[in-house]
């Protein structure tokens, strides 16, 4: 089976004016987390798309998921954990609980911060964990990266052809992220900043899909002026 | 949700749009194979007249397009169903004014937004189901239906010696619509006139087939269909005239992009009948897609039929632009971004 993991579980915002994470806040006439859910629904390989939201805010997601979409049946609300990966490991855990582990199973996880996700992404990403196991949604930096160890002087810049920068879906084979993730160390875990890392710091290959510059991260006021701007093209049919 | 729409901004430019679909009411369909009309590339190329491409851009190419439904509320259209879309936009109902001439209709990738968008979001009513039919050629449906358009028109029009018809032109509409021909008139001896002998070496299922300028003085028709336009339109034109029984009918089909002088005074003397005929609307969709079903005629498409790559990307629109162009017949590809 094949499963969508939207991750939702932030409680801050870094955006001043709002008084509600940004997944919640409105992009045109809808919550951000709903027009990201709504573009993951539309694939139809999905089973379930499950989003993991902060246990003050499940309710509210319970609310606006009823209210804005008609196949809520493919979706489930889990509570998040106190970090990213843990908040992909309560997935796991509800959708093993619902449907019992499968060595085939593959999870698409996805930041409901990056509405803005094309079919087209979300497509690669099924495809290349069913043939790779794992796989990173990626864009060609584009800015010279600059290391620095000590935030003071420049350690390395390394050869700018070779950088890539993060985006999602990060898509797995279910059971091969569970695993890697088991065998983690605590302090392992404590360095991740992403599920891709999971795998890279065990030596599992991920390859790379092709992301998209659009398909940008709403985490600044000014991002969030972006996306209003992006998403309020004229209609002309 | 928010929908990516592939625009044409200016000639060889093309600039993604966002836009927010949120229409109950409406077909959403997710684009699976398009075609590439001769009227997409003359806006890619810039080729239409600068007012035009003012007054048109941006706007997102494609009017030929098989798609896969996502959603359909109305419960006309089940989720996963192969359908094909209708660009036309009808407008006023006037009882004898087919849709596609009715005033304020519209088309889309003419003014409003084609089909390169990620999701399309339609009335259910533009919208037609088909099965048996391999997506890259139901993709040329609405090509096929211009051609039904056509034929039907002249059914209703023409007087009823229909023994002899000629098509001019040897690229793919003129391909078309002698198949078309065949299967509204199968004891009918069609004849088609080109100028390209290796194009004119598909036509195998045509009765004769003439260059133009070896084409028998004494040859005559009921009937003709002119589909070469451009800088062709003159000439076949002429020679249709010059060749066609009196009071025929001639179906003008071919796109000229500058008035084309017509020797009127034979037009008189014989009586004859000029029909522009251009687009289609639903009844003639699901004539071609009835007619696309049978395997023999879809073989036949099959071989005016170049499939370029997937498009995944704005470069690979490129891609598939510049492929149409070296290439006489009809590009399909799979959409995929």
């Amino acid at each position: 089976m094949i499963f969508g993991a939207i991750l939702a579980g932030g409680v801050g915002s870094r955006m001043k004016i709002a008084d509600r994470p940004k997944q919640f806040l409105p992009l045109g006439e809808k919550p951000i987390l709903i027009h990201t859910l709504e573009k993951f629904l539309l694939c139809t390989r999905f089973d379930k798309v499950y989003i993991g939201v902060h246990e003050k805010w499940v309710l509210h997601a319970k609310d606006i998921v009823k209210k804005h979409i008609t196949d809520c049946d493919r979706v489930e609300i889990v509570e998040g954990g106190k970090d990213r990966n843990s908040t992909i490991m309560n997935i796991v855990n509800a959708i093993e609980q619902a449907y019992g582990e499968n060595p085939d199973n593959i999870i698409v996880t996805h930041d409901a911060v990056r509405p803005f996700v094309s079919i087209r992404i979300i497509e690669e990403n099924i495809d290349a964990a069913i043939k790779y196991g794992a796989c990173d949604t990626v864009v060609a930096a584009t800015d010279t990266i600059v290391r620095s160890d000590d935030g003071n002087l420049i350690t390395e810049i390394p050869e700018r052809r070779l950088m890539y920068q993060g985006q999602t879906p990060q898509s797995f084979n279910m059971s091969l992220l569970k695993k890697t993730y088991n065998d983690l160390t605590t302090e392992q875990k404590s360095i991740l900043t992403d599920a891709c890392k999971i795998c890279v710091v065990k030596n599992v290959p991920v390859s790379l899909v092709n992301g998209d510059i659009a398909n940008m991260k709403i985490t600044t006021i000014e991002d969030y002026r972006v996306a209003e701007a992006m998403a309020g093209g004229d209609k002309r049919d | 949700m928010i929908n990516s729409i592939y625009q044409l901004v200016s000639p060889h430019v093309f600039s993604v749009k966002y836009q927010q679909i949120d229409n109950d009411e409406k077909v959403i369909v997710r684009p699976e194979y398009m075609a590439i009309c001769h009227a997409d590339q003359r806006y890619y190329r810039g080729l239409r007249n600068p007012k035009d491409l003012a007054k048109k851009l941006p706007m997102a190419l494609i009017h030929e397009c098989a798609g896969t439904v996502i959603k359909d509320n109305s419960g006309t259209y089940s989720p996963g169903q192969k359908v094909v879309l209708i660009p036309n936009v009808p407008g006023d109902k006037l009882d004898g004014i087919y849709e596609n001439y009715a005033p304020n209709s519209a088309f889309l990738s003419s003014g409003k937004d084609g089909f390169m968008r990620e999701l399309v979001a339609i009335n259910k009513d533009r919208v037609v189901a088909y099965e048996n039919i391999l997506p890259s050629t139901a993709a040329i449906t609405e090509f096929v239906s211009v051609a039904v358009h056509s034929v039907s028109r002249l059914e209703k029009t023409s007087h009823t010696y229909r023994n002899d018809f000629v098509v001019f032109g040897d690229g793919s509409l003129s391909f078309v619509v002698t198949i078309v021909l065949k299967s509204v008139f199968p004891h009918a001896k069609i004849t088609v006139v080109g100028m390209n002998p290796k194009k004119l070496d598909l036509f195998g299922f045509a009765d004769y087939t003439y260059l133009a300028n070896e084409l028998p003085e004494e040859y005559c028709c009921d009937h003709a269909f002119e589909c070469c336009g451009g800088e062709g339109s003159q000439s076949a034109i002429s020679d249709i005239i010059a060749h066609i029984r009196p009071q025929g009918t001639i179906m003008l089909m071919g796109v000229s992009e500058n008035p084309v002088p017509v020797f009127t005074r034979m037009v008189l003397e014989k009586g004859l009948t000029l029909i522009g005929s251009s687009r289609s609307g639903r009844a003639d969709f699901e004539k071609a897609i009835s007619l696309m079903t049978d395997k023999r005629i879809q073989t036949r498409l099959s071989s005016i039929i170049q499939e370029d790559d997937p498009v995944r990307s704005v470069k690979d629109i490129h891609r598939a632009f510049e492929t149409d162009l070296t290439t006489p017949f009809k590009t399909v590809f799979r959409w995929c971004v």
